[in-house]
């Protein structure tokens, strides 16, 4: 029993560094390694990717942005994966972004709201409960609804992130899923919530920003201010393996637009 | 054929002794690495600061089902005691069948009345921004385990032998003071037990009270949104990351509600035992 197994082994090393082989040529493996958030856009590029070179492997970790740069820059990985800008120090040591898609955090308010115009920073005191009342907001004189997510929720650090409240908010309630938010703030005229632009229906109103709605035009201009990068990051000076360059490449391309829409992102060229 | 019939037996033990096996597992990491009293009696939790003490959600578990049972006991306890004593038969076939009928409703749909009846009812009295509380889990508690206290109790109360009650009246008691007086401690283990069946029921439910209590880990309070121990698990499950603390920790919260239940169970069957012997 012992023998097969280890035969067995020994075929699978001995395959497996031909395949390594072959990989230089037009196969191979790329390692991509950072942001949680970006789970559904990679799942839906390597998806595409597998499609079109099936002879690469896409391996995603999802253990946060900061540590994706520092793996690039180490190089323990061969594509960092970042979901907000790269910081001057991180450039100093050679970081280069690549963004791949936008991502746009609508704030959703009930239909019968009459406050649809927001500052981001009554927003920062909406949701650390400094205002608490509509009235204070020229609405109606009733106490504000707070929805948001669970702790663990992409959409949740990415709103608490750009609107500079991590950790600060004051939830009335939490819900599990983006739908549930939508679905709860449509039925509550108190309520306001937080949403992925692309999950945003017409149950439901999206505030304007400083007087910018949020759309796909508004958050590809930069006007809309809610909305964080998605970056593929590189080392300056490192060559890329062929298979790391034709993912990137694959991953800035026009074609990858419908699979980034799809998985509710905005293409951003 | 004895053999099959053991088998299956051992297939009920067999989970049990897993289940049992792999929370211990997967719960202790958390705990040893947060430490057994910061985990149980920290009073935040927020897996985004790596902040994970249970207190607020352990809390909100018991006064949730404290709460239940001061509500459920009564309303069940005196249905009981009129189904088994007081009801004219016709009143009795119609309610019998409507509380087993209340029995089978899934959990769900008490949540989706909860939510959608409960809950904006409550954000208008009580005139709060959101109306989801510890108040509505409570009441919605208190409904889902009154078929188990009801029909528990009715079968210890009718189990009370005749010549007790017609012993009593025969004393010059009225009906009232026999039900209450004679018949109802007669039955007491019985109603006992009832009563801890629903602590055991209330304790565990997650689907229902999720969708009506908030789901924010605050301190309870009645008209604050509030997280349960099961509702816990079940909302930041989805997005927690494979293997990271916050998951380890999910798991520990269901070691703890785990001890919680095996507590209750064992009460139960000291009850039950104290009623064989009695």
């Amino acid at each position: 029993m012992k023998k097969v197994v280890s035969l067995a082994l020994i075929a699978a090393l001995g395959f497996s560094v031909l395949a390594g082989c072959s990989g230089n040529q037009k196969g191979g493996t790329v390692n991509t390694d950072g942001s949680t958030s970006m789970a559904d856009v990679m799942g839906a590029l390597t998806e595409a990717f597998k499609e079109k070179e099936p002879d690469i492997t896409v391996n995603y970790s999802g253990t946060g942005s900061g540590s994706g740069i520092s793996g690039v820059l180490d190089g323990t990985c061969d594509i960092g994966l970042s979901s907000r800008e790269l910081k001057p120090e991180e450039m100093e040591q050679g970081a280069v972004a690549h963004v791949v898609a936008l991502d746009g955090v609508a704030v959703v308010v009930n239909p019968q709201n009459a406050v649809t115009d927001l500052t981001a920073e009554q927003i920062a005191d909406i949701f650390t409960g400094k205002i608490s009342n509509w009235s204070e907001l020229g609405g109606a004189d009733a106490p504000i609804a707070v929805y948001g997510r669970e702790d663990g929720s992409g959409t949740r650090s990415a709103f608490e992130e750009i609107v500079g409240v991590e950790g600060a908010c004051v939830y009335t309630n939490e819900y599990g899923s983006t739908g549930d938010v939508i679905g709860n703030v449509a039925s509550n005229e108190n309520a306001i919530g937080y949403a992925s632009l692309s999950a945003v229906d017409s149950s439901v109103a999206a505030a304007k920003i400083n007087g910018v709605a949020p759309s796909e035009a508004t958050v590809k201009d930069g006007s809309y201010t809610i909305q964080r990068p998605f970056v593929m990051v590189t080392k300056e000076g490192v060559e890329l393996s062929a298979a790391a360059q034709a993912f990137l490449d694959f991953a800035s391309s026009e074609e990858a637009a419908e699979y980034i829409t799809a998985a509710g992102a905005v293409y951003p060229n | 054929m004895q053999i099959l019939f053991t088998l299956c037996g051992l297939i009920a033990v067999g989970f049990v002794l897993l289940i049992t096996i792999y929370l211990v597992i997967s719960g202790i990491p958390a705990i040893r690495k947060v430490g057994l009293a910061n985990f149980l009696f920290g009073k935040t939790w927020a897996a985004g600061q790596d902040q994970y003490g249970i207190l607020p959600l352990i809390l909100t578990s018991i006064y949730g089902t404290a709460g239940a049972i001061a509500i459920g006991v009564p309303i069940g306890f005196f249905t009981a005691v009129f189904l088994a004593k007081a009801a004219p038969k016709k009143v009795a076939d119609i309610l019998r069948p409507t509380v087993s009928l209340l029995a089978g409703i899934p959990s769900v749909v008490y949540g989706l009345v909860g939510m959608c009846v409960l809950v904006p009812a409550l954000r208008n009295w009580l005139d709060l921004p959101a109306g989801d509380s510890l108040l509505a889990a409570i009441l919605v508690l208190a409904v889902m385990i009154l078929p188990s206290i009801i029909s528990l109790s009715e079968t210890a109360l009718e189990a009370v032998p005749k010549e007790y009650e017609e012993a009593s009246l025969a004393l010059g008691a009225t009906k009232l003071e026999t039900y209450f007086r004679v018949s109802a401690p007669a039955a007491k283990s019985g109603i006992a037990a009832a009563v801890v069946l629903g602590i055991g029921r209330a304790i565990g439910e997650a689907m229902a009270i999720m969708m009506v209590a908030g789901n924010v880990a605050n301190m309870p309070a009645l008209t604050r949104s509030v997280r349960f121990l099961t509702t816990g698990i079940s909302i930041e499950l989805n997005y927690s990351q494979d293997g990271s603390l916050q998951r380890q920790a999910l798991f520990s919260i269901g070691l703890v509600l785990f001890l919680f239940i095996m507590l209750i169970n064992a009460f139960l069957n000291l009850v039950l035992k104290r009623e064989k012997e009695a």
